[in-house]
C-alpha cells in the first residue's frame, strides 16, 4: 500500500520472507474491518487514523535504522514530549519555524546519546534509558510541568487539518517523505550498507574500513529527529506540548520494527515491513475502538498497555521460533 | 574468568597515574569516596541533615530501592538485565489491598492478611518466571524480554485496580511500612536480612557458584555442565520477588497503593545503584553490599537535591548525568 510503485515486490517478497506475515496479517485485519464495520472505510476514519499513527511510523522509522545496528534506542518516547514542548513554545513564530526547531531539538537529543554510546562507550540501552529521565526532565524544567498550548493564530495548528492540493494531509505527506527518504538511504547509499553490515558484525565492518562511528552516530541522531518530528505532530494534532506524554512509545516502536521482521541483533531489516509493522499494531487499536463502539466488548484505556505488551511477546515468540528453525539450518539465513 | 570474584572484593586493576596521582585508587574507592563526600556536603550545608527524623526518612526511602538492587545486581551478574521491576512492584503493590479489603479478606482477617503477602509475591515470582524463560529458552535479549512487562507490568495493575488509588486502614499491613524495631524502622531491618541471605545465597552456595560463572561466560560454563537456563531462570524470578517485596512496602509506606506511580522508574534506581555498587554489565560479578553502597549513594543524591530546594525535574536530569558516568567511570576502569 505504500511505495508499492517504486520497489520491486517480487524481489522484496524473495528477501523478505520473513517479513511476509506482516503484509499478510495487515491485508487480512483490513479486510476483515471493511467486512465487519461499515465506517471503516470511510475517509474520516483512515485520515485520522494514519494521522494518529504518523506519530508511531515515525518513531518506528528512527528505531528500525538503530535496531539494525545492533542498538536501541529507549528515549524516543520522552525525545517526542519534549520536542513536542519546544515546537509549543515556537509555535507564533508558524510553521516554518516550530518545524524544524522542534526536529532539531529531537536531533540534538539523540546526538547526546550518539556521544554517550560512541565516545562515552555506554551500552545504548543504559545511555538511552538515562536519556528517557533526562528528556523527561527536560520537557518538565522547560514547560513548568504543565502542558504548553499552541499558538492557534499560526499556521502551526493547521498541519494535520490543511491538505496539500486538497487531497492528502501534510502529516501524511511528510510521513511518507520520511519513509521515503529512509528506504532510500538503506537500499541505496554507502551509509545504509554500512548501517547493515554494523548490524551483522560490528568488529568485520571496523576491520574492512568502514565508517561504523560515523554510520552509527547517524542512526541515533536520525532516530532523535524523526522523534523530534512525531513531537511536532503531537503538538499540532493535540493543540499543546506534552511533556507528560511518550509512556510506552518506545515499546511501541520496537513491536512494529519486530514485527515487520527485523532481527533485534541486526544486521536485517526493511523499512516498509516497518512501517507496515506500524499500521498493524495501530490498526488493532482501531479495530479494538469499533468493537467498544459495536459494544461487543468493553475495554478500558488501560488495556493498551496490556494488548501492547501481549503483541510484542506474540511477535518475539513467533520470531524466535522461526530464527531457532533456521539456526539448524545453516544453509538459510 | 578463571575464579568468579564472588562479592564485594573489587578485583586489582592498576591504572596510568595521572600527575602523580594513582586513578585506580580513586576508581576503585570511588564509591566510598563518592559517599563520603555527599555526607560531608549535607553535615556542611543542608539544615537539619544530623536529625534523627533525616535518618528515618532516609531509611524507609533507600530500603525499597536497595532491595531491588540487590535483585538487580543477581540478574546483571548473569549478563543480563530487569527494566520490569518498577512494573512489578506496582503490580504487586496493586494486588495486596484488593486481597485484604476483598469480601474474603474482611471475613478472614488473619487469612486474608497472610494471602495479602503471599499471592502478592506469587505474581512478582510468576512475572520473573516469564522474563527468565524468555531470556532462557526463546533467548530474547534481556532488555526487550523485561521491556514487555515494563510497560504491560504496569498496565496489568491498572487494569485491576481500574485506575483507582486504592486507600486502606490496617495496622498489621502498615507494619510493613511504618512499623519499628530497636528504634530503627522495620523495613530497615527487613532489607538488610534479605541482603545477607542474598549475599549467603551468591557467596556459599552451588547456585552462587553459578550465577557468577554464566555471567563470567555462559558458554563455557554451559559446556562445564552449569544448569545454566535454571540458574538464569532462577536470578529473574529472585529479582522479582524482591521487587515484588519492594512494592508491598511502598504500599504500606502510604497507606494507598496507587498504580501509575508505585515502582515509576525504579528500574533506573536499581541499575544505578547495581552499577555504583559495582555491578559490572557484562555480567560475572555479584557485589550485594556494593548495592546497598549504591542505593545508599543515590538515595542521598536524591534527598541532597531535594533538601537544598532543587526540583524534581532537575533532579531527574542530574540522576541521568550520574547514571551516565558511573557507567562511563566503570567501563572504562576496566579497560
Amino acid at each position: 500500500m505504500l511505495n508499492e510503485s517504486t520497489f520491486d515486490l517480487r524481489r522484496y517478497i524473495q528477501g523478505n520472507t520473513h517479513s511476509l506475515g506482516v503484509w499478510v496479517a495487515l491485508f487480512a485485519l483490513i479486510a476483515f474491518g471493511l467486512l465487519r464495520y461499515e465506517n471503516f472505510g470511510t475517509v474520516y476514519n483512515i485520515e485520522s487514523f494514519l494521522n494518529y499513527n504518523s506519530m508511531f511510523i515515525l518513531i518506528s522509522i528512527g528505531m528500525c535504522l538503530v535496531i539494525m545496528t545492533g542498538g536501541i534506542d529507549l528515549s524516543v518516547g520522552y525525545v517526542a514530549a519534549f520536542s513536542s514542548v519546544v515546537a509549543a513554545y515556537l509555535s507564533p513564530y508558524g510553521i516554518e519555524v516550530a518545524l524544524p526547531g522542534g526536529v532539531l531539538a529531537g536531533a540534538a537529543l539523540g546526538s547526546i546519546n550518539a556521544f554517550t554510546i560512541i565516545v562515552m562507550r555506554i551500552p545504548p540501552f543504559i545511555a538511552t534509558l538515562a536519556m528517557m529521565l533526562g528528556a523527561k526532565g527536560g520537557a518538565l524544567v522547560l514547560s513548568g510541568a504543565q502542558t504548553v498550548s499552541i499558538d492557534w493564530g499560526s499556521n502551526f495548528s493547521q498541519l494535520g487539518m490543511t491538505k496539500a492540493l486538497d487531497v492528502v494531509p501534510w502529516t501524511i505527506l511528510i510521513v511518507l517523505g520520511v519513509i521515503v527518504l529512509a528506504w532510500i538511504l538503506l537500499e541505496h547509499t554507502n551509509l545504509g550498507r554500512t548501517i547493515l553490515a554494523i548490524g551483522g558484525s560490528e568488529d568485520a565492518s571496523m576491520l574492512m574500513g568502514l565508517n561504523v562511528k560515523a554510520a552509527k552516530a547517524f542512526v541515533y541522531i536520525f532516530s532523535g529527529a524523526c522523534a523530534g518530528l512525531a513531537g511536532v505532530f503531537l503538538a499540532s494534532g493535540f493543540g499543546a506540548g506534552q511533556p507528560l506524554e511518550g509512556v510506552g512509545w518506545e515499546l511501541s516502536a520496537i513491536a512494529s520494527v519486530v514485527v515487520g521482521g527485523t532481527l533485534l541483533s541486526g544486521g536485517l531489516g526493511s523499512i516498509p515491513a516497518t512501517v507496515a509493522g506500524a499500521l498493524l499494531l495501530g490498526l488493532i487499536f482501531n479495530i479494538l475502538n469499533f468493537e467498544n463502539g459495536k459494544g461487543t466488548i468493553s475495554l478500558s484505556a488501560y488495556w493498551q498497555l496490556v494488548i501492547r505488551g501481549a503483541f510484542l511477546f506474540l511477535v518475539i515468540f513467533l520470531q524466535s521460533r522461526i530464527l531457532n528453525r533456521s539456526a539448524s539450518k545453516p544453509a538459510s539465513a | 574468568m578463571t575464579t568468579p570474584v564472588a562479592a564485594d572484593e573489587p578485583a586489582h586493576k592498576t591504572a596510568r597515574p595521572v600527575f602523580g596521582f594513582d586513578t585506580g585508587l580513586l576508581k576503585r574507592n570511588g564509591t566510598l569516596i563518592a559517599l563520603a563526600l555527599l555526607l560531608a556536603f549535607n553535615i556542611l550545608f543542608t539544615p537539619n541533615f544530623l536529625q534523627l527524623q533525616t535518618l528515618f526518612v532516609n531509611i524507609s526511602q533507600v530500603t525499597t530501592i536497595a532491595i531491588v538492587a540487590v535483585g538487580m545486581t543477581l540478574v546483571i551478574a548473569t549478563g543480563g538485565i530487569d527494566l520490569s521491576v518498577g512494573a512489578v512492584m506496582a503490580l504487586a503493590g496493586a494486588l495486596a489491598p484488593l486481597i485484604f479489603t476483598s469480601s474474603f479478606g474482611v471475613e478472614y482477617p488473619v487469612l486474608g492478611l497472610i494471602a495479602a503477602f503471599i499471592l502478592p509475591l506469587l505474581a512478582a515470582m510468576l512475572c520473573g518466571l516469564f522474563n527468565g524463560a524468555m531470556v532462557s529458552y526463546l533467548r530474547v535479549q534481556p532488555i526487550i524480554a523485561t521491556l514487555i512487562l515494563f510497560i504491560s507490568g504496569r498496565g496489568i495493575a491498572q487494569v485491576l485496580t481500574n485506575g483507582n488509588l486504592q486507600t486502606f486502614s490496617n495496622p498489621y499491613f502498615s507494619y510493613l511500612g511504618t512499623g519499628k524495631i530497636l528504634g530503627l524502622p522495620f523495613q530497615g531491618w527487613l532489607g538488610l536480612a534479605l541482603a545477607i541471605g542474598v549475599f549467603w545465597l551468591v557467596s556459599r552456595t552451588i547456585f552462587g557458584r553459578y550465577l557468577l560463572a554464566i555471567g563470567g561466560n555462559e558458554r563455557a560454563a554451559m559446556l562445564a555442565g552449569t544448569p545454566v537456563r535454571l540458574v538464569k531462570i532462577g536470578a529473574y524470578v529472585l529479582c522479582a520477588t524482591l521487587a515484588g517485596i519492594a512494592g508491598l512496602i511502598v504500599v504500606a509506606i502510604n497507606s494507598a497503593s496507587d498504580a501509575a506511580r508505585n515502582g515509576n522508574l525504579m528500574e533506573l534506581d536499581a541499575i544505578a545503584a547495581a552499577v555504583v555498587g559495582g555491578a559490572v554489565l557484562q555480567g560475572g560479578r555479584a557485589p550485594i553490599f556494593g548495592a546497598i553502597l549504591g542505593a545508599i549513594i543515590i538515595q542521598l543524591v536524591k534527598y541532597t537535591l531535594l533538601a537544598n530546594g532543587v526540583e524534581d525535574e532537575v533532579a531527574l536530569i542530574a540522576k541521568a548525568a550520574i547514571i551516565v558516568i558511573a557507567v562511563y567511570l566503570q567501563t572504562s576502569a576496566r579497560d
